[in-house]
């Protein structure tokens, strides 16, 4: 019926250059906000003098620090409850944090005018090693924080720390490892920016911005600006992508509404690229030592992991609070280990907060690299082919539901068919002959294999918060007497298909073409509150939300069928999209029919007021647990050190598929995420906490000439804990890649002796280890 | 400064600041907001529009360089309500997801395919090198501009 493949509904406007993303929004009267930003990584502000940016003719207002503490608004919350400067007033604590606002009637003026701003620093040491924050020595970021002596924020463990011990005592082979996963920027190509238009006599204020999660906004919202939620309205119009940058609120967005609510007209800020790689959220930043114990015969037995995380001058990061590291203990994989210890330390560096963005559902991206490499490293100390190593101790089908050495339940899989069908897709056997004979020439050929688990769909009220919300969402369906049908739903896409996906789902529930079907996200005056998009949650929570609502329109319609039908409830049975009564198809009667029947003058029976709308609030019973395998091919030259990425296959399973063809795109766009991350992006700092890459000059993305034509494969174990047996898919791929990619290479420099390499793997750094000179595992700090 | 711009045909005469950049002129003088303003250093392609034809990064080019010249937006690839055949093949294949980059793409999909009507794989990931997209990973833009190239081909014989 309504799954499979079809066109996107929102690809009419989007093709014709008729999406309204934030910066297309334009009100009468708008004025134009632009942001001043430090120069210092750290240092203290001695004063800052704006009052010849106040007399430019065209500014109307300026807004500082000092503004700010006089409302009671220099400090917001963030979404670890840590809190964050929205202006700077003591001291700056990263290089493009936000000092003050300047509000003028023209973009390029607001420029101008923040030249007039006289800012007096007083530099301080700055600390953008994570390894060096803990050093006794090391200055103190936050000094604002009661207390504080130091850089740490948390130490976090999970596991089995006695048992793990043991095993690895007992071991006949461990293998152990240093790894850097760097820090990178998800780097929407949209940057952050907001509308905020403050109605003095409503005292409504309606905010703009590309936010994932708009409800969790006008909350937070709400909680720093001290005005009622009711009086608040979030749009969320088309986002140019967000993969979890655009989670948090940034400074901008607060500031532009002060500059509203201060000059009583509607103001706009949006950030430049430099802004936005500086200043919003980035992602990894993980310090890891990794170890593996396994037996002679390539069994696996515990993993054990230590983990230095850089959260930045503000601890940002969007997850759930119970979790400081997210969902970093899926970190034993796919794999039937016997115990498993990680311990997380997470501490403050003056580089920009924000952390758990692009597309990591939760840190899992680190976890999966993490086991991959060291699974991929102790093949090689066995001596073992590394498909055959992962097949020894992929879990099995049997087993699921399966409950990790760390807690989690995965719900649903088949592993080995997984892997089995990516080596036939790859011609792995072909390959590895392939890689001897080019070997035998001198060429460096290089087969990566990297199998994942990810968790997502958060996720389980009992679990999972963000500032003590819980992770629900909520679905609000309509049906109008004609059959036609609104579905309201509290998640927001930024560009993954939702109004086509959501309209699916309802049109496979109804009976109903999807087509008829228009789905309402991004403004909370319109949807029901829901904690948004993000970690992959949108099938998984809001997916099965609408499903859920479906059927209880279904049910709502099956009561007036049996008064239509003169029959019992009990006699009436779902099929071919019609209630009709068991056994006699005839008397079937569509979802159209009955609609304008509950709107009629039919007596209506009990249960029934007159429509067949429903609303529900979703609180999923568990994660859902997608999975793959993804195989790489590299040839890498010796002369340049360049790696080509020559094919890469990817096998997902992400349960059952409600548009294939939605559910591919998003695949293709996370395996060129991970090969970026792999191969070229890295946000890289120099001692005194100077950004050396805060443009696209600087900071590489993959383009269509980095990526190779990607070979997919599918298999599909639907999920249990789900309504329709879907599963998230949006950052699988972005999971996945990075550990094939780095596989593949270290494969190929197998010549030299290279056991592993640090991301990114760029031409210089492969070159260096062809000359025979160690590799750089420091580069995100030269 | 005044200047009169052809835009999808239409000329269009402004005073505007020597400094005023070219997509700002399109998005704020004209209200084109088609055309998208991703990076100022020319990388990142969503600006892209066709100056006399050929694409360019219009957050690098000022809107007085334009004076006297022609330019096309996406909103100028639509003709008497049908879709040019290359947007018609972004949406046969997948080609977009948040639709950020997608008018420079379709600009620049234009330009090759006007030059070279039967363009290979390799010819089309060079032509939309200078273009970033996040999305797609770049294999269904390909496909489209291919889709977009055969039913052009098709219809010609």
């Amino acid at each position: 019926m309504s799954f499979g493949r079809m066109h996107r509904k929102e690809d009419a406007r989007f093709i014709r250059g008729r999406g309204t993303y934030t910066d297309d929004v334009r009100l009468p009267g708008m004025l134009y906000g632009a942001v001043l930003r430090s120069p210092h990584a750290h240092a203290r502000i001695v004063s800052v003098d704006a009052s010849a940016a106040e007399a430019h003719p065209k500014v109307k207002a300026v807004i500082t620090g000092r503004t700010l503490e006089g409302l009671g608004l220099a400090w917001m919350p963030t979404l670890s409850r840590d809190t964050q400067a929205v202006l700077a007033t003591d001291k700056v604590r990263f290089q493009g944090q936000e000092v003050a606002f300047v509000v003028a009637e023209d973009p390029y003026s607001a420029r101008d005018a923040l030249e007039l701003i006289d800012v007096e620093y007083d530099p301080l040491d700055a600390v953008v090693d994570a390894r060096r924050a803990l050093d006794p020595g090391a200055p103190v970021i936050r000094d604002d924080l009661e207390g504080r002596t130091g850089n740490h924020i948390f130490d976090w463990e999970a596991g089995d720390r006695a048992r793990t011990d043991a095993l690895f005592e007992q071991a006949e082979v461990t293998v152990a490892q240093d790894m850097i996963y760097p820090r990178v920027h998800p780097a929407p190509l949209e940057t952050c920016g907001a509308v905020a238009d403050f109605d003095k006599v409503t005292g409504k204020l309606t905010v703009w911005c590309p936010t994932q999660a708009p409800h969790a906004h006008r909350t937070l919202y709400a909680m720093v600006a001290g005005l009622p939620e009711h009086k608040i309205r979030v749009i969320s119009p088309d986002i140019g992508g967000g993969f979890g940058g655009k989670v948090g609120i940034y400074p901008g967005y607060v500031c532009a509404i002060v500059g509203s609510i201060v000059t009583g007209r509607p103001v706009k800020w949006m950030e430049d690229r430099s802004e936005n790689l500086m200043s919003t959220a980035f992602a990894r930043d993980y310090h890891m030592r990794g170890e593996i114990a396994a037996t002679r015969d390539g069994r696996i037995q515990a993993i054990r992991v230590k983990v230095l995380a850089d959260h930045g001058a503000f601890n940002g990061t969007a997850q759930p609070t119970k979790f400081p590291a997210g969902f970093f203990h899926v970190f034993s994989g796919s794999y039937d280990v016997e115990a498993a210890h990680c311990e997380v330390t997470g501490v403050y560096t003056n580089k920009a907060p924000g952390g758990v963005a692009y597309a990591c559902s939760f840190r899992v991206t680190e976890a999966v690299y993490l086991v991959e490499r060291l699974v991929d490293m102790l093949a090689a100390e066995l001596g073992l082919d590394p498909a055959e190593l992962r097949m020894r101790n992929l879990l099995r089908p049997e087993q699921f539901p399966y409950v990790s050495p760390t807690g989690w339940e995965y719900d649903s899989g088949d592993y080995p068919k997984a892997l089995r069908l990516a080596l036939d897709l790859a011609g792995y056997d072909e390959l590895r002959a392939e890689q001897a004979d080019r070997r035998a020439r001198g060429e460096l050929m290089g087969i990566g294999i990297s199998f994942f688990t990810e968790a997502v769909g958060a996720g389980p009220r009992k679990h999972m918060d963000i500032l003590g919300l819980g992770m629900a969402d909520g679905a609000e369906l309509r049906v109008h007497p004609t059959g036609k049908a609104v579905l309201r739903v509290s998640c927001q896409s930024q560009g993954q298909g939702h109004e086509t996906t959501f309209a699916q789902i309802v049109g496979q529930e109804l009976g109903i073409p999807a087509d008829d079907v228009e789905v309402v996200h991004g403004d909370t005056d319109q949807t029901p509150f829901g904690l948004g998009t993000y970690g992959s949650r949108s099938t998984p929570v809001s997916g099965a939300a609408t499903a859920l609502v479906a059927r209880k329109v279904r049910d709502r319609a099956k009561i007036v069928a049996a008064a239509m039908l003169e029959a019992s409830p009990d006699d009436l049975e779902w099929a071919g999209g019609r209630w009709s009564v068991v056994g006699d198809p005839s008397t079937g009667k569509s979802l159209a029919e009955l609609a304008l029947a509950a709107h009629s003058d039919l007596e209506l029976p009990e249960g029934v007021e007159g429509h067949l709308d429903a609303a529900i609030v979703y609180n999923p019973p568990n994660l859902t647990y997608p999975f793959g395998a993804y195989i790489c091919v590299v040839d890498v030259d010796p002369g340049t050190g360049q790696v080509k990425v020559r094919r890469f296959v990817a096998v997902d399973d992400c349960g059952v598929r409600i548009n294939p063809m939605i559910v591919e795109g998003q695949i293709h766009g996370g395996l060129a995420d991970g090969v970026g991350m792999a191969l070229m992006q890295v946000m890289a700092f120099d001692e005194d906490g100077n950004h050396l890459g805060a443009s696209f000059m600087d900071y590489l993305l993959p383009t269509a000439v980095e990526c190779p034509s990607w070979e997919l494969g599918e298999t599909v174990t639907p999920s249990p804990a789900h309504p329709i047996g879907a599963k998230g898919v949006g950052e699988s791929a972005t999971v996945g890649s990075p550990p094939a990619v780095v596989n593949a290479v270290v494969d190929a420099l197998g010549p030299y002796g290279i056991r592993h390499a640090d991301m990114p793997l760029t031409p210089a750094n492969v070159w260096r280890v062809v000359q025979g000179r160690p590799f750089r595992t420091d580069l995100a700090i030269p | 400064m005044r200047v009169t711009v052809t835009v999808n045909g239409q000329p269009h005469t402004r005073e505007v600041e020597p400094r005023l950049l070219l997509v700002h002129f399109l998005r704020d003088e004209l209200g084109l907001t088609g055309t998208h303003w991703g990076c100022d250093t020319s990388n990142c392609g969503v600006c892209t529009v066709r100056l006399d034809g050929v694409p360019v990064k219009s957050c690098t080019v000022l809107a007085v360089m334009a004076d006297g010249h022609e330019v096309t937006t996406v909103e100028g690839l639509e003709r008497d309500g049908e879709l040019d055949t290359v947007q018609k093949g972004f949406v046969e294949c997948h080609g977009l997801q948040c639709g950020f980059c997608t008018p420079g793409m379709l600009l620049t999909a234009r330009w090759l395919l006007d030059r070279d009507p039967d363009p290979d794989e390799t010819r089309i990931r060079e032509a939309i090198s200078g273009q970033l997209c996040r999305c797609t990973g770049y294999e269904n833009i390909v496909r489209s501009i291919r889709w977009a190239a055969a039913s052009e081909q098709e219809a010609r014989s």
